[in-house]
């Protein structure tokens, strides 16, 4: 067994390959930027729980059979209902709240996703690509806020959640749910000025609201905002999501790997050395 | 192998084929216990993973939105990828530290890691939604190269790869063929030192895919150090499966071995009890730590507190006492007794991770169903019966034979 100096520089070139495709992901992360990102300020002393919206996300996503009960029981998304809305027992009475993907900056299921299925555009939306994902489910594992759902009962099964109407966004239109509210619940808009928005209106009326915008911090901000006039987890979120984003969690793995990929080959190269000089040694005595 | 078939001459060609077709057939008894047992498991398994490509994951699996990981993932990439971690550890400890004693027992382990992750990417296959576009991860068609997930895999086929030309020579003995067994010996130290390093990447790669469900798994079992208490574990919990499964093929397979390597066994399971034994001592030390670190004394009193009292008491602590008095007094019984009790631990702690503290709040508990656990059975009898095949056949217990130098 040997090792000439031609394979171990072949196998440092490859790692320097891999370490090269590792900065180029670093580029790409920051091209996305905050302030130029789409999204939807959802007001829930706004929302009447007409359910609406469930019916018009349903039609632009092709489902024609929804059925909502009334009076109906908690209910969650799932691969036949992108958004769902549910209502509450709060300390201010009943009140609704829509549930769909939160569309977050920095998305825990973009960077679980190894074939980048799951994606999150300039636009704003974080979408799934039909063609890259090999239905690993990573992106469910990842996701703190459980919105990714799969087709289990499919044989070309798929990953469903809101998209925040892509198409529509791309041909100028705005999110079929925020396009129909007929109480403007659903605002659609640049997530700055939405923010902003939020702001406005918790400064108008501070007795109407209470003083958080769910979204602007939470998992690294979100492109979906939160407006209530209960604290959050009365009305069902999840308080405990951290502030910065989910992706930051792998981060120092992942840049871990390029240096003892490098690294540790040299120590064991070199422990093999000195091993064998000294087993040579003790044959000789 | 094409091209050293093609360099020999034509009656010789006709050998080969021959000889292939005489190994082809069975060498053992047809009608054993292990066979009676293993095939109509293996046939009804077989049966699940049609009805699985026919009709969805959905109608033989109890995966839900909530679980999106069960058993296949849970126990056969999971844990099985631990168990498989003996080969990096015993080449590490022959090829690089030049720790000879070992050398007996090397190639069986490192068939074994071989054909290990072989079956678990293939039980990984079946619980994919849609295993043909891993292509696209292969090809580079869409790297994601900020993703764990990429990471773990490309460490792994990488791995998969090492593993193999690591084991190659052996092929080449059974074959006959010098001039190949020359060329792969030669290209083998490479695949040992890139085998290593992929393998304490992939093995750590594995606990950072739980990095991000931070809010799913019980904070008893959720930490930043994930990756660090993987790649430790993984190697008690490699040399426990070496030192298991050495204990089963030294019976089954006592007549491929030489009488001198039958006494070596003791020496060298009293060896790798002092190295479960340490490192379980590192593994432990590093629990306490983080259980300190991370304030999680207030979990303590509860139902998953108690469960996580028995898993590092029962399975961590206990097996690490017994390792050591196995290695004290040079007990082989001992030592089997605490490799089986640490790879019962290390199960328990790759299932509670993934399966069975992930959602440890959730209303409706997962359960495997009765299919899932039938083709996890059907995939590891396929393995015993292609490794049965393959050390029948090979020098992998034997010895090499006299043309190659230096034994094996």
């Amino acid at each position: 067994m040997s090792l000439n100096r031609r394979t171990f520089f072949k196998a440092m070139g490859a790692t320097a390959v891999a370490l090269s495709f590792g900065k180029q992901t670093a580029a790409n992360n920051a091209t996305v930027s905050e302030t130029e990102l789409n999204g939807i300020l959802y007001d829930v002393t706004r929302c009447k729980g007409c359910h609406g919206c469930e019916y018009d996300c349903a039609d632009a996503h092709g489902f024609t059979d929804i059925d909502i009960p009334k009076n109906p029981p908690f209910r969650r998304t799932d691969e036949k209902h992108r958004t769902v809305v549910n209502h509450y027992e709060t300390s201010q009475g009943k009140l609704p709240r829509k549930t769909q993907c939160m569309h977050c900056n920095q998305p825990a299921c973009d960077a679980a996703c190894l074939t980048q299925a799951m994606h999150k555009t300039p636009e704003g939306p974080v979408i799934w690509r039909e063609d890259k994902c090999m239905g690993c489910r990573y992106c469910m594992i990842s996701c703190p806020f459980d919105v990714p759902k799969f087709e289990y009962e499919s044989t070309n099964p798929r990953i469903v959640k809101c998209d925040m109407c892509i198409d529509l966004i791309n041909q100028g239109e705005i999110p079929a749910c925020a396009y129909n509210c007929p109480e403007e619940a659903l605002i659609y808009g640049k997530r700055s000025e939405l923010i902003r928005e939020a702001r406005k209106r918790i400064h108008d009326e501070p007795e109407k609201y209470v003083d958080h915008i769910y979204g602007e911090h939470e998992a690294g901000g979100t492109s979906w905002l939160y407006l209530s006039p209960v604290p959050f987890d009365e009305i069902g979120f999840n308080t405990k999501i951290q502030n910065s984003s989910y992706p930051a969690l792998t981060k120092g793995f992942i840049s871990s790997i390029a240096p003892v990929d490098i690294l540790l080959p040299a120590v064991l190269l070199g422990i093999y050395e000195a091993t064998k000089t000294s087993a040579n040694k003790e044959e000789e005595q | 192998m094409s091209t050293t078939i093609s360099k020999v001459e034509p009656k010789q060609k006709e050998n080969m084929l021959h000889f292939i077709i005489s190994e082809l057939k069975p060498k053992g008894k047809i009608f054993s216990p292990f066979n009676i047992v293993s095939f109509p498991i293996m046939i009804v398994g077989l049966v699940i993973i049609f009805l699985r490509f026919k009709n969805g994951i959905g109608s033989v699996t109890n995966l839900s939105q909530d679980v999106p990981w069960g058993l296949w993932i849970g126990f056969d990439v999971v844990t099985g990828v631990a168990f498989a971690g003996g080969a990096y550890v015993l080449v590490f400890m022959v090829n690089i530290l030049n720790l000879k004693k070992y050398k007996p027992i090397l190639r069986i382990t490192v068939l074994n890691g071989f054909l290990a992750y072989l079956f678990y990417s293939a039980a990984l296959l079946l619980d994919l939604g849609r295993p043909l576009n891993v292509i696209n991860v292969v090809i580079g068609n869409n790297y994601g190269v900020s993703s764990v997930l990429f990471l773990v895999g490309w460490h792994f086929l990488l791995y998969m790869l090492a593993l193999l030309i690591e084991f190659s020579p052996a092929v080449a003995e059974w074959l006959n063929a010098r001039k190949l067994h020359r060329f792969l010996t030669a290209i083998s130290m490479g695949a040992v030192i890139f085998g290593i390093t992929l393998s304490v990447l992939h093995q750590s790669g594995i606990g950072a895919l739980f990095l991000m469900a931070k809010d799913k798994i019980h904070p008893l079992w959720y930490n930043s150090y994930l990756p660090l208490l993987f790649v430790v574990s993984s190697i008690f919990a490699g040399i426990s499966m070496v030192i298991f499964e050495g204990s089963i093929s030294h019976r089954v397979f006592s007549n491929q071995l030489a009488p001198e390597d039958h006494h070596k066994h003791n020496s060298i399971l009293t060896g790798l009890s002092k190295i479960c034994a340490l490192g379980m001592f590192v593994y432990l030390s590093l629990l306490i730590l983080v259980f300190v670190h991370e304030q999680n004394a207030v979990y303590i009193n509860s139902p998953m507190g108690y469960w996580f009292l028995v898993e590092v008491i029962g399975f961590v602590l206990f097996p690490m006492l017994l390792f050591f008095f196995a290695y004290r007094t040079h007990n082989t019984l001992l030592s089997r007794i605490a490799a089986i009790i640490t790879l019962l631990g290390i199960m328990l702690n790759r299932m509670n991770i993934s399966i069975i503290c992930y959602r440890w709040d959730a209303a409706e508990r997962y359960i495997p169903s009765w299919q899932e656990f039938v083709v996890t059975l059907t995939i590891i009898f396929i393995e015993i019966w292609v490794l049965r095949w393959i050390v029948r056949r090979m020098p992998v217990l034997h010895r090499s034979p006299d043309w190659v130098g230096g034994g094996h």
